[in-house]
């Protein structure tokens, strides 16, 4: 150590000089790559704060299109408002979203759980299924789906939206990893001292779980979120549209107001950008986390 | 007691997973529409879907287009994680928000992606093109980007990468956090350099991380719909046709449920391959 700080200061200045380029270059980079992953979203927000949809039409032709100036304001989400409940459709992304994320993470633990902690006949066979089903991504049940719920009678609803979500084999998966690494003691001695295995799961294995909890409920959040396709086919009226599909529709009115478009979008994306700033370890985690499928 | 835990997800994933997955079989083999004829009951109609799906030009140009785009996407996008997870593991300041910048545009959808981007790439006078033409001093552009059918497809993998490589940068970083720093000081003792230590270190140790990167970068090449069904609706002239669009469009918009139901069978035969492609690497690790 102490030979590593007396060579430090006696460096040669040609030392010095390559290690401050190299400085240089390195940050430089960095900051390049930064500027391609946020100039798309400083566009967006720059934009829609732009009152004058001219400014913006003239604007996007050069890099000014990254600049906040000549008369800004909030007017282009009020407009936004009157042409559109986008409240509803925020609403209804929330509730169908959080419907998914908390009612899955209650069915998938669970079941976990019995394939992870309880001793029964078929749980091989069962864990076996269920780890098969991963591979089935939803795309290829897309079709069946739509004609199956078609027949049931559930078109233009929230549960339609919900329901079909919750039990996802991928997250009962990750819940079964980390329940079988979890000691078997503190269950045992509760078993012991006759608690019932609801009590154990609700009041041993669910506290002792938080970090999955949170992997998983992120990890679904990201998927149902960015839910496209599904709705898309299962929503026509406004009742139960959610963000993506009215934002898609707000896109296809002519004429095409950019200025509204993009507050549209921002008032999208600012509320998750700002949930995963405050969250970025949970997030950066999860996807981590989700490194490990069919590995 | 057991089932009781058991059978929630059980019954769910029994009704809305296996069962459509299992009718989709089914269907595939059949003119199902989606909302019955009633003077017309669905036959069976053994593999007229695939041969017909095989002779439509507008399939084939989708299928050929995922593997274009897996072709370009996924080493593109693998290399570039590689290169941000490598910079933002550096001991130095400011890291933790470059790596928070470049995972950013994970989470903006990609229907909000998809609308930004559009105007983006506006025809002839664009930002990008005041970019390119920035760069180039002029000599290059402008470009009609969405409505050229050489520039529409690549213009549209750009977006795709800039969205999704922030997840494999993380996955990455997983990975190179995992390394033993140890390995890396054995190494420098013997002499190897940075590069050297690169592809005699760094390289094979990622190799279980890279190849689910890879492969799970190949399924959502294969699921590509979202950009293509706003931007360009597949066109111009099916240059940005999917797989995916194609079902959709057959399925949902034409009613056509057992044709889309055969190139739904086809779809999923090529992720089944993917996913077996996977195990076989990875067994191939273990017993190593």
């Amino acid at each position: 150590m102490t030979a590593q700080t007396s060579t430090a200061t006696v460096h040669s200045a040609g030392y010095l000089l390559r290690r401050a380029v190299r400085g240089v270059l390195n940050y430089g980079l960095l900051s390049l790559l930064g500027f391609f992953f946020l100039f798309p979203i400083l566009f967006m927000l720059v934009s829609s704060l732009k009152t004058n949809e001219g400014q913006i039409l003239r604007d996007v032709t050069s890099l000014k299109a990254l600049l906040p100036y000549g008369s800004l304001g909030l007017q282009n989400y009020f407009d936004v408002f009157g042409r559109m409940p986008f409240h509803r459709f925020m609403l209804n992304s929330v509730f169908i979203v959080g419907a998914i994320v908390a009612l899955g993470l209650l069915v998938n633990s669970t079941a976990a759980y019995a394939l992870a902690r309880l001793n029964w006949k078929g749980r091989g066979v069962l864990l076996g299924v269920v780890i098969a089903l991963i591979i089935i991504p939803f795309e290829a049940v897309a079709v069946p789906l739509l004609l199956m719920v078609n027949r049931f009678g559930w078109v233009e609803s929230y549960h339609v939206q919900i329901i079909p979500f919750i039990a996802d084999a991928f997250s009962i998966f990750l819940f079964y990893q980390f329940f079988i690494g979890l000691p078997k003691d503190l269950e045992e001695a509760a078993l012991v001292d006759g608690a019932g295995r609801f009590r154990i799961y609700w009041n041993i294995i669910v506290p002792l779980s938080r970090p999955v909890f949170a992997t998983v409920a992120i990890l679904q959040f990201l998927t149902h979120w960015n839910d496209y396709m599904w709705p898309l086919m299962v929503t026509r009226a406004e009742t139960y549209r959610p963000l993506m599909i009215a934002m898609q529709q707000f896109f296809g009115q002519y004429p095409r107001l950019w200025g509204d478009i993009m507050a549209f979008a921002s008032m999208i994306t600012v509320p998750v950008l700002i949930v995963f700033l405050l969250f970025q370890k949970w997030f950066v985690q999860s996807v981590a986390t989700s490194g490990i499928k069919g590995g | 007691m057991a089932w009781l835990f058991m059978s929630p997800a059980a019954i769910l994933l029994l009704v809305f997973l296996i069962v459509p997955f299992l009718m989709a079989f089914g269907l595939a083999f059949t003119d199902q529409r989606l909302i019955p004829n009633p003077n017309l009951s669905t036959q069976f109609v053994g593999f007229r879907n695939f041969v017909r799906m095989f002779q439509n030009e507008t399939f084939r140009r989708g299928l050929l287009n995922n593997f274009i785009f897996t072709a370009v996407v996924v080493p593109v996008q693998t290399g570039l994680a590689l290169l941000l997870a490598i910079l933002v593991n550096q001991k130095i300041r400011l890291s933790n928000v470059f790596r928070a910048t470049y995972f950013s545009p994970v989470v903006v959808t990609m229907t909000v992606v998809a609308v930004v981007w559009f105007f983006l790439y506006n025809p002839g006078e664009g930002t990008i093109n005041a970019f390119i033409q920035a760069i180039s001093f002029g000599r290059l552009g402008p470009y009609d980007w969405l409505n050229d059918p050489k520039l529409a497809f690549p213009a549209i993998m750009v977006l795709s990468i800039w969205q999704g490589v922030g997840f494999q940068m993380v996955i990455y970083l997983a990975g190179l956090q995992e390394i033993p720093l140890e390995i890396y000081e054995a190494s420098s003792i013997d002499g190897a350099n940075k590069i050297q230590q690169f592809f005699y270190v760094t390289l094979p140790m990622l190799r279980n991380t890279t190849i689910f990167v890879v492969i799970a970068t190949t399924i959502l090449a294969f699921k590509l719909f979202v950009q293509v069904d706003i931007m360009t609706r597949g066109g111009p002239q099916d240059a940005t046709m999917t797989t995916m669009l194609h079902v959709i469009n057959e399925g949902f918009r034409n009613l056509r449920v057992g044709y889309a139901a055969a190139v739904t069978v086809v779809f999923f035969l090529i992720v089944l391959g993917v996913s077996l492609l996977q195990r076989f690497f990875l067994e191939e690790e273990r017993t190593v």
